[in-house]
């Protein structure tokens, strides 16, 4: 392990103290910032799984009309009916900060606000079906510019948490165990040449007291 | 001003068109992959991206992409044929990535 490239010096020792302290409190944020993180996902999967049931069964709904629409009026004259859409969109982006995550909110505004505006079409040659379809989808259509936002949210978030998820568990199964096992090397090492020294120390004293004194212990 | 797409067969997205959305008719997946491309290219102006489920298939890796990117949104929705789980599928392996284990279904 890297104990073996380490100097056991008291420099490298404070150094690593102080890692060790950076290490431990940069363990204690992210994980706070993980377990936050995952409390907003949690509410953002519920709502994100509601919309999208909600939204797949407005679309078959919606569907299932434009169905019956297109049996009963020729295909050229439905298409003809939908080509020269009278509505148009325009959709606004901003971000919001989620746990410094920036995740999209849309806004959007149609061109024409009145919901009977909606049919591109005149009433004498289409069938009420048609008109029926249309309304649907419209209305499942502000569901789905909310599922959009919702999902785009919940995908990001999902990212940002595995990553927090990992660096977590890397300072907490690596890099902290590394870090200490190497300041118990470095301490132990440290030790064991004091103890060197002061063993050194009272064998040299021995031998200076029998030089001057030819004294014998 | 950002625009929104849907990508998917003739009949799935001519409705989108009387809402005004802009819409791409599409007959397979390989011409889905082509209109995705340019429509999630250099300075587009789609911020979300609405693509029928059936078609998603083989395109896997072109959606997977814009997984982490905040724009643009890719949505799978339902095909005429109904929902086939495929968005459901795509929010559950979401979760798993983030929480380790699915806790979806309890």
């Amino acid at each position: 392990m890297a104990s073996t490239t380490i100097t056991p010096t008291r420099m490298v020792l404070n150094q690593l103290k102080g890692r060790l302290k950076t290490a431990r409190r940069g363990h204690k944020l992210l994980k706070d910032k993980r377990d936050e993180l995952m409390r907003q996902f949690m509410d953002i999967i519920k709502r994100n799984k509601e919309l999208r049931t909600k939204v797949e069964e407005g679309l078959t709904g919606a569907y299932s009309s434009l169905q019956v629409a297109s049996s009963i009026m020729s295909p050229e004259m439905l298409e003809q009916s939908l080509m020269y859409p009278r509505q148009s969109v325009e959709l606004g982006m901003t971000y919001k900060n989620i746990m410094s995550v920036n995740v999209p909110i849309y806004s959007f505004r149609t061109k024409n606000d009145d919901p009977s505006e909606i049919y591109p079409y005149g009433f004498a040659q289409t069938s009420g079906e048609l008109d029926d379809a249309l309304e649907k989808l419209a209305v499942v259509f502000n569901d789905m510019l909310e599922l959009a936002q919702v999902e785009k949210t919940m995908q990001l978030l999902a990212e940002e948490i595995e990553k927090t998820r990992r660096r977590v568990n890397a300072l907490e199964y690596v890099m902290i165990p590394e870090l200490e096992t190497n300041i118990k090397y470095i301490s132990m090492k440290l030790e064991e040449n004091e103890n060197a020294t002061k063993v050194r120390l009272l064998k040299v004293k021995e031998m200076v007291l029998q030089d001057a004194h030819h004294y014998k212990q | 001003m950002l625009k929104i797409a849907v990508i998917g067969g003739r009949e799935t997205v001519m409705g989108f068109k009387a809402l005004g959305l802009d819409v791409f008719p599409v007959s397979g997946a390989d011409e889905a992959r082509k209109v995705l491309r340019s429509a999630t290219g250099e300075g587009s102006e789609y911020a979300i991206i609405y693509i029928e489920e059936n078609l998603t298939r083989e395109l896997g890796r072109e959606i997977d992409k814009f997984k982490d990117v905040p724009t643009p949104a890719i949505i799978l929705i339902p095909g005429r044929e109904g929902s086939t789980g495929l968005g459901m599928n795509a929010l559950r392996a979401a979760v798993e990535r983030a929480v380790g284990t699915n806790i979806l279904d309890e």
